[in-house]
């Protein structure tokens, strides 16, 4: 029986040491994947990073401009009052995450590292343009979030890098998440979707999950509904919101597996793309 | 008669029909029952299986000595370890302990490691060489009736026809339809787990947790070639069974280990390897025709039912029995053409689980009444309540029904409770289909409603006697207050088989302190399985019947203690009273001359196998249940949420009320759980969903709300007149909630469980 090494730093810097001195370690935050991972005996690292006792990664700062959120935040912290005033849609999706015993142990910066297709928080992280914020030894980098996101579970992080927090640009406009699922709880999203009216810039901005290797923003979709949305009054047509999950549909490269075939999750995404826009126009006609 | 001075000490210890607790009920609650995972010995080694990647393969070497080399790895077992028989299996032993040289399903086991850490036996496991030749895998029941056979017992387990009364009559309006059942996991919470020790007279002690640990152990036995007093199994605390415990999975590789390496061995499936090491419910593809007289008779029920049996045998030979026998229902059928397949294919071996046959005929009989109902254009529920069976009918087996048969009263029953409130838009967000995705709002929504019958029997049937066996012990306790304990072989499986023993020891001998021993095969007989809903009925009427001959004993001594005949000596509100003078000599006065103790088997009244024709008296009796289900569906995204469901269920008696209602809810979630989301999904035989991640069951904000009303009316014959309760709530629920599904949406909605897909995407060519 091979040791596992575990390092417990209480500093961001010593975490990143602790990795830098342990080749092959892996950073352990709320391990709700993790530990599925090492369970299905797909992983077995010689080392372990343990990044509970790092309170600096806890911190969560709102400023005019933007809400700094703290990596080690988990799901359930999504749901501070100030929080879900910032940032509704963030702490919906977070809501959707698991059971409450998993909320209380995920965290937001664990969901963007593991880079699932299916990670709940990352279509709205997509759509606001969310920056994250990336320490490794002697070295802090910020990167946009689908700069970080290449793959299904692959980011652009080196293995010593550690997500400390993301950045998420604060947006006038109302925001929505819905999630696609065969349960009504607990449950993997077979389609998701984020959409955020940026009533400043006069921009739709959406992103879908579990549609694609890494979440999808809908150029031609934003751009179209952009126009056809009168700002001043929040409205578009019926057929402008038709429209909308139509084109966000077409955008999406989803695959058939046992949750659900492609040709569901397309027109999955069609009706929550265009249920999200509805939610958040205050008039449809 | 005393005279009315006596001094009548009555007092009446509750019995059955009261809401006794359970004895495990609170250490249940708090955490603190030893479930059989949680077994422990200083010294123990750790149990792994080796299991197949491949669904269908030739296996051209095994090669464990690189595992067998490892440090802290104490045995390596293959088929050739195997001493005894090489095969088990509940009904023909066609399933090998360990594949040789062809593995027939995803997950067959090849081998078993014993090692000093689980995560050595998992490495040690990893080590073990294999080389497998791929072969084509069948995996359609249908096509693998012609194909060249998979096993040396072929492929057919076996075809049940039935022919009653007249094959040829028809009627005026005729309906026909396919349906399709997938297959269904019990997914008991404690997944399998034991543990081994071996004994110093050279067999073997195993805690397990069973359903039925006498044919565990006769199977053990037989595999380890060993006489089967020497292999003494032991009831650990089963989390869960719903007849995925019935067959053998990990009992003959434990023992195995721990003969070989002297040391006690434990082994613990995790989840995934859960899925793979006990037989799932059949999938079932099914075509009926039924006709009707214009008034709305039923004329004729023809069927074609074929249950995909997976690589072995299994129960696959009673569950078609049942397919077939309740094909039709709860409703008289004068004329029937039915046909019941159980074929063998490279699909993982699929056997017992609640409801057993009866739940996946019943998607097709429920449909079928509901579209022969719209196609005469009489009200569904009216259809159903003017063909229901009544006593003294007769099934399509020819059988006449000579217990109660409560179908009008059921559907009466199920229909008095009042509907929930109307759809809102003031509804909880959460409490809309799609629950916490939040996807659906109020104008997204529709609302149905359902209602669906079914019929099953209680215990084995087609001549099986599936006895039981009970001993009752009573002392003089603390104090000299009498003291019961019971002695049976009784599998505890959650369905509070603990509670009714002590119920009826109370009723019979007025004994408060009632204790179970723990279960074994050791110094006493089987108790037969704890499935088919029969326990209550089984072991309850072997614990009635130990009762009635210790009150005798008692009886005796009382005699002789009066110097009187035992003619004039008669139990009295737990006391025994002598007629003539009025004396009376207390329970614990009796036992001062030392415990009584009295055995008895039960065997229920014999039934009879059916002849070539389906025809004969195979079942023992029957139980009804109606379930009335409230669905909201979002058709644009598929997705579906149940209400309410209201059911009656015809109990013969309540013999613990609280306990039936903790069954019909639980029952109800799962039969729930198979019409909108639980089914293993198979690709190309390979098992892609062995997780609870991909696997779901209902969670609290799935399940419904249920009221349900209980239908007494005695059964002729059965202890206290009571049914069993088990299996019937997970039966029609389902049906009903998929007729609620396509009231909501108008679509036909074949398929159970039903897909997302199969409603969104209604309007598309697939």
């Amino acid at each position: 029986m091979p040791d596992v090494r575990v390092a417990l730093p209480t500093t961001v810097d010593g975490a990143v040491d602790a990795m830098a001195g342990m080749p092959g370690a892996q950073f352990l935050a709320g391990g709700t994947d993790f530990c599925v991972e090492v369970s299905f005996g797909l992983r077995r690292p010689p080392a372990v990073v343990c990044l509970r006792r790092v309170a600096e990664l806890r911190r969560t700062e709102i400023t005019p401009t933007e809400v700094v959120i703290g990596a080690g935040a988990t799901y359930s912290d999504m749901g501070a009052r100030d929080l879900v005033a910032a940032l509704p849609a963030l702490a919906a999706a977070a809501r959707t995450v698991g059971s409450p015993q998993i909320r209380n142990a995920g965290t937001i910066g664990g969901n963007v590292a593991t880079a699932s297709p299916a990670g709940d928080t990352l279509p709205l992280l997509a759509a606001l343009d969310a920056r994250v914020v990336v320490r490794g030894p002697g070295t802090e980098r910020e990167l946009g979030i689908s700069s970080l996101l290449v793959g299904v579970k692959r980011t652009a992080l080196e293995p010593t890098q550690l997500v400390v927090a993301l950045r998420v640009p604060r947006v006038e406009g109302p925001q929505q998440f819905l999630k696609v699922g065969t349960r009504n709880a607990m449950v993997i999203a077979i389609a998701s979707a984020a959409v955020v009216l940026d009533r400043g810039a006069r921009r739709v901005r959406a992103a879908f999950g579990s549609v694609g290797p890494v979440p999808v923003r809908p150029r031609r979709a934003e751009d179209e509904l952009s126009d056809a949305i009168d700002w001043g009054r929040l409205s578009a047509s019926e057929a402008a919101v038709a429209r909308f999950g139509e084109l966000a549909a077409e955008d999406c490269s989803p695959i058939s597996d046992h949750r659900g075939t492609a040709a569901y999750r397309s027109r999955a995404v069609a009706v929550v793309a265009s249920r999200g826009l509805r939610r958040c126009l205050e008039h449809v006609a | 008669m005393p005279p009315a001075s006596a001094p009548a000490v009555t007092r009446r210890v509750p019995g059955v029909g009261t809401d006794a607790a359970r004895p495990d009920g609170v250490p249940k609650t708090r955490g603190e029952f030893a479930f059989s995972s949680d077994l422990w010995m200083d010294g123990m080694l750790w149990g792994k299986t080796l299991r197949s990647p491949h669904v269908s393969a030739r296996v051209l070497l095994v090669d464990a000595s690189a595992a067998r080399a490892m440090p802290g790895v104490r045995a390596v077992l293959t088929a050739a370890d195997v001493p005894g028989r090489q095969t088990y299996g509940l009904e023909v032993p066609d399933q090998p302990v360990f594949a040789s040289d062809v593995v027939r399903y995803h997950g067959e086991p090849i081998a078993a490691v014993a090692a000093e850490h689980p995560e050595t036996a998992r490495a040690a496991a990893e080590a073990i060489k294999v080389v497998y030749e791929p072969v084509d895998p069948v995996v359609d029941a249908e096509l693998a009736l012609d194909a060249p056979p998979l096993h040396p017992d072929g492929n057919l387990f076996r075809h049940l026809a039935i022919r009653h009364g007249d094959p040829g009559a028809s009627g005026d309006v005729v309906v026909e339809g396919r349906y399709e059942v997938g297959m269904q996991d019990q997914a008991f919470m404690g997944p399998e787990s034991g543990l081994a020790v071996p004994a110093e007279d050279g067999g073997v002690d195993l805690y397990i947790a069973t359903q039925w640990l006498h044919v565990d152990r006769d199977q053990i036995a037989a595999s380890l070639g060993m006489p089967a007093e020497r292999v003494r199994l032991h009831l650990a605390g089963v989390g869960g069974a719903f007849g995925g415990r019935e067959d053998v999975s990990l009992q003959i590789h434990l023992c195995l280990l721990a003969l070989s390496t002297g040391r006690p061995v434990k082994m613990v499936y995790s989840r995934d390897e859960s899925f793979f090491g006990h037989v799932h419910r059949h999938p079932a593809t099914m075509w009926f025709r039924h006709h009707a007289s214009r008034d709305g008779r039923l004329v004729k029920v023809e069927a074609r039912i074929v249950l995909d049996g997976g690589a072995y045998l299994s129960s696959s030979n009673a569950v078609v029995s049942n397919a077939a026998c309740f094909a039709p229902g709860p409703y008289k059928v004068p004329n029937a053409v039915i046909d019941g397949y159980a074929v063998r294919t490279n699909n993982p071996p699929c056997g017992a689980m609640r409801g057993f046959g009866a739940v996946q005929v019943c998607y097709g009989h429920e449909a079928q009444m509901d579209r022969l109902a719209d196609a005469l254009g009489i009200d569904r529920v009216e259809l159903r309540l003017r063909n229901a069976l009544e006593r003294f009918d007769r099934l399509v087996t020819g059988q006449v029904l000579t217990g109660a048969v409560p179908v009008r009263e059921c559907i009466a029953a199920a229909l008095a409770h009042p509907l929930p409130p109307p759809l809102s838009p003031s509804d909880p967000v959460l409490a809309r289909p799609g629950g916490a995705g939040l996807t659906a709002d109020h104008d997204d929504v529709r609302r149905g409603v359902g209602v669906a019958v079914s019929l099953k029997n209680v215990a084995y049937s087609e001549g099986f006697d599936d006895y039981a066996t009970a001993r009752v012990r009573l002392e003089a306790g603390v104090g000299g207050e009498p003291a019961a304990t019971v002695f049976a072989a009784t599998a505890e499986v959650g369905q509070g088989f603990v509670t009714i023993a002590q119920q009826i020891v109370r009723e019979e001998l007025g004994v408060a302190d009632v204790a179970l021993a723990p279960a074994g095969t050791t110094g006493i007989g089987s108790a037969g399985s704890s499935s088919a809903s029969r326990q209550t009925w089984m072991s309850g009427g072997a614990i009635q019947l130990a009762c009635a001959r210790l009150r005798r004993q008692l009886l005796a001594r009382a005699a002789g203690r009066w110097g009187c005949g035992g003619g004039s000596v008669e139990w009295d509100a737990g006391e025994a009273l002598r007629a003539e003078t009025g004396e009376r000599l207390s329970l614990a006065e009796l036992l001062t001359e030392g415990p009584v103790e009295a055995e008895q088997e039960y065997h229920h009244p014999p039934t009879k196998a059916l002849d070539a024709e389906g025809q004969g008296d195979a079942h023992l009796a029957v139980m009804v249940a109606a379930h009335r289900a409230v669905v909201d569906v979002d058709p644009g995204l598929g997705l579906v949420r149940v209400v309410q469901v209201t059911t009656g269920q015809d109990v013969g008696r309540a013999l613990n009320p609280t306990q039936i209602t903790g069954q019909i809810e639980g029952g109800i979630a799962q039969g729930i759980g198979l019409a909108v989301m639980e089914e293993i999904v198979l690709d190309q035989g390979r098992v892609r969903n062995p997780s609870f991640t991909d696997y779901l069951i209902p969670t609290t904000l799935d399940m419904p709300a249920v009221s349900a009303t209980l239908v007494e009316q005695p059964e002729p014959g059965a202890p206290y007149g009571a049914k069993g309760v088990g299996e019937p709530p997970t039966i029609s629920s389902g049906p009903a909630v998929l007729a609620a599904i396509r009231d909501a949406t108008g679509l036909p909605v074949t398929r159970a469980p039903v897909r997302p897909e199969d409603i969104a995407l209604s309007d598309r060519e697939v």
